[in-house]
């Protein structure tokens, strides 16, 4: 996952820089490019860079030598690679003994490049997963447990990176089963607050006076089966964060209670008169969409702009298909753990029969459907028929005749569109299923004119 | 129509453009446009060198870009390089409108080896899939058989197939579609 990694490339030359730059951004890395040392220290002292490439000689300010050693007093841990001419290989080699990790004669071969920058990574890689290691033991959810590799969750994890210590409120949507509380609690444990209560309250799940009561507390006596003071869940959450579940659900008087809450920090318990106060971060989540729950006037709109201070919207998993199968791995090894199977991997063809499914039940019926598949499969790989149950026909398939009134040519064509289709636009397997070779299918698409 | 542009800048043979043309189509689902063959591209010769710069190439690549080109694949039988390396099988402009692809080093008669066709035509195709991929997006898989792989070497990349792996067709069809969405096409 190179684009968690930043390099700084620092050369005069502007067209060794910038291709410089551009080869090493193909690779994934986030690569930033400046034209002097000067603007090298800028750069370091705001942002990291795993990896800088220096230029050894660069006309007027300081050198690539000086800007190396500056670096490494402000990142001891970063790594330099010097940039260098065939002329000045005496110079890099001193630059070795201040501190650079590697020189290169330019010009270089590719191989030489990519093999050194990924070592580099790889160590860097290895250290980060220790502390994460480090991290997880002492944290029981490290926000690494969230799982993918789409974009937009990835934009979401650096949002979290972003507001984790911060005390606004969350408020996060996204379909059942999409993550909503392992992204509450990874906003929490990887905070400021993550050595302090995370507390959860499901809103859907209790009648209205009883979620009160969950809420804030009661004194004795204050209703029939209160028969002791109870600390409400806020209190319970001081100093750390309440994840208020399902949050679309509650009633009006609760929305009031709420919005109260989180205005003044201040509340009742149930049947109590002494005012309590505390200081506790809330995230909220919920599947519905709450802004039309506003405007058709179930939701009021001031507590939902006090929820909404920072949104956060998860992706349903048919939307991020590529997460399917590092999830379905992920799953098969700790499921087949827990339930003492041998099961180590999945099909091919269980994996697309997987990555084909619309999964309206997202992650949560993704694991379930894993779990069963497990426990029902006979063999240590799990294949398209342990997956039966998914009821593959979704988009129920119509019955095939033969037409009667169509040239060869319409009939030669409807078959192409038909598999093409089938086979989701891949042409080879298309090709393979019509018994042609690919350069027939491709003039056919062409004669016929049929769009992919 | 919006289509993938293919030029040859230099003499190409006809069995590599209708390679080209087959496996790209393939891939990206463009229509295909041939544009007429162009000289070597002597405006990037380096006389220090001996080489021509893939820099300079995709620059002038740039140039011809039209309206309906969605992409522009350069293909040319000289030598590439960019200042710091010793040669390029290929470059793009990552999120870009060109790429380009050497020949000269996918010949197994520059390494002194007996020539081979089929070898020679397969490393082209999955090389203009790969750099046509960067111009998509997509960056270096781990995927070692998928096109996108980072390839320095021959091994590395008959290692490869030219097929994507299933999370780079994935994001690929991501990107083709939005852009479809945005107005190309339908
Ligand atoms: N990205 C992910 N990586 C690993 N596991 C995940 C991921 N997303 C969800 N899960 C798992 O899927 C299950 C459902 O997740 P979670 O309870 O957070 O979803 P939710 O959005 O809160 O669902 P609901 O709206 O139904 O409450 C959990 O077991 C969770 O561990
Ligand atoms: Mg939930
Ligand atoms: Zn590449
Ligand atoms: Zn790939």
């Amino acid at each position: 996952m190179n684009q968690h990694w930043n390099i700084l490339v620092v050369d005069d030359e502007e067209i060794m820089r910038e291709s410089m730059a551009a080869w090493l951004r193909e690779d994934g890395y986030t690569v930033d490019a400046v034209v002097s040392g000067r603007e090298a220290l800028d750069k370091a002292r705001e942002s990291n860079y795993a990896i800088y490439f220096i230029d050894l000689k660069m006309p007027g300010g300081i050198d690539g030598i000086e800007t190396m050693m500056e670096i490494r007093k402000l990142h001891p841990d970063a790594s330099v690679i010097i940039i260098t001419a065939y002329a000045t290989v005496d110079t890099a080699i001193t630059a070795m003994k201040e501190g650079a990790q590697e020189y290169i004669v330019k010009p270089c071969n590719p191989e030489e490049i990519s093999l050194l920058v990924s070592r580099i990574i790889k160590v860097k890689n290895l250290q980060r997963e220790n502390v994460i290691l480090r991290k997880k033991l002492s944290r029981q959810y490290s926000f690494h447990d969230i799982i993918s590799k789409n974009p937009k969750m990835h934009d979401i994890f650096t949002l979290i990176h972003e507001v984790s210590s911060l005390k606004s409120t969350v408020l996060i949507g996204g379909e059942s089963g999409t993550g909503k509380e392992l992204i509450a609690r990874a906003i929490h444990f990887s905070g400021d607050r993550a050595g302090r209560p995370f507390i959860t309250v499901s809103c859907a799940a209790l009648a209205e006076t009883l979620l009160e009561s969950e809420l804030f507390g009661h004194e004795k006596g204050s209703f029939t089966g209160a028969s002791s003071q109870k600390k409400g869940k806020f209190e319970m959450a001081n100093g750390g964060t309440i994840f208020l579940d399902e949050i679309g659900d509650i009633s009006s008087k609760l929305q009031m209670d709420l919005l109260r809450v989180l205005q003044e920090r201040k509340f009742y318990r149930v049947g109590g008169v002494q005012e309590l106060e505390v200081d506790v971060r809330v995230i909220a989540a919920t599947h519905r969409d709450l802004l039309q729950a506003v405007q058709e006037g179930r939701f009021r709109d001031d507590l939902y702009y006090r929820l909404n201070v920072i949104t956060i919207h998860l992706p349903s998993l048919r939307d991020r298909r590529e997460d399917i199968p590092l999830l379905a791995k992920h799953f098969i090894e700790r499921l087949s753990h827990e339930l003492s199977k041998n099961v180590q991997e999945i099909s091919e063809g269980g994996l697309k029969l997987l990555m084909d499914y619309d999964w309206p039940g997202n992650v949560r019926e993704l694991e379930n459907a894993l779990e069963r598949a497990i426990v029902t499969c006979r063999s240590t790989i799990l294949s398209e028929e342990d997956f039966q149950f998914l009821g593959k026909a979704k988009n129920g398939k119509k019955e095939w005749s033969l037409p009667a009134h169509v040239t060869l040519d319409e009939l030669e064509k409807q078959v192409i569109v038909a598999t093409i289709e089938r086979t989701h636009g891949n042409i080879k397997e298309a090709a393979s299923i019509l018994g042609i070779d690919r350069s027939t299918l491709y003039d056919r698409i062409k004669r016929y004119n049929i769009p992919r | 129509m919006p289509s993938i542009a293919i030029v040859a800048l230099g003499v190409v043979e006809e069995d590599a453009l209708a390679t080209l043309e087959l496996s790209v189509w393939e891939t990206f689902g463009f229509e295909i446009q041939r544009l007429p063959p162009q000289e070597n591209p002597e405006f990037a010769f380096d006389e220090e060198r001996r080489q021509y710069s893939s820099e300079k190439i995709l620059r002038s690549l740039l140039k011809e870009v039209r309206s309906d080109t969605v992409k522009l694949l350069g293909v040319t039988p000289v030598d590439m390089f960019i200042p710091m390396l010793s040669f390029v099988f290929g470059q793009a402009q990552l999120h870009g409108k060109v790429a380009a692809i050497s020949l000269a080093r996918l010949r197994q008669e520059f390494y002194g080896l007996e020539p081979n066709r089929g070898v020679f035509l397969h490393r082209t195709a999955k090389e203009a899939i790969h750099e046509l991929g960067h111009t998509w997006g997509l960056t270096h898989c781990r995927d070692r058989s998928c096109p996108m792989a980072l390839a320095t070497n021959l091994q590395q990349l008959d290692r490869k197939t030219d097929e994507l792996c299933t999370s780079c067709s994935i994001m690929l069809r991501e990107t083709v579609r939005s852009l479809h969405r945005s107005g190309y096409r339908s």
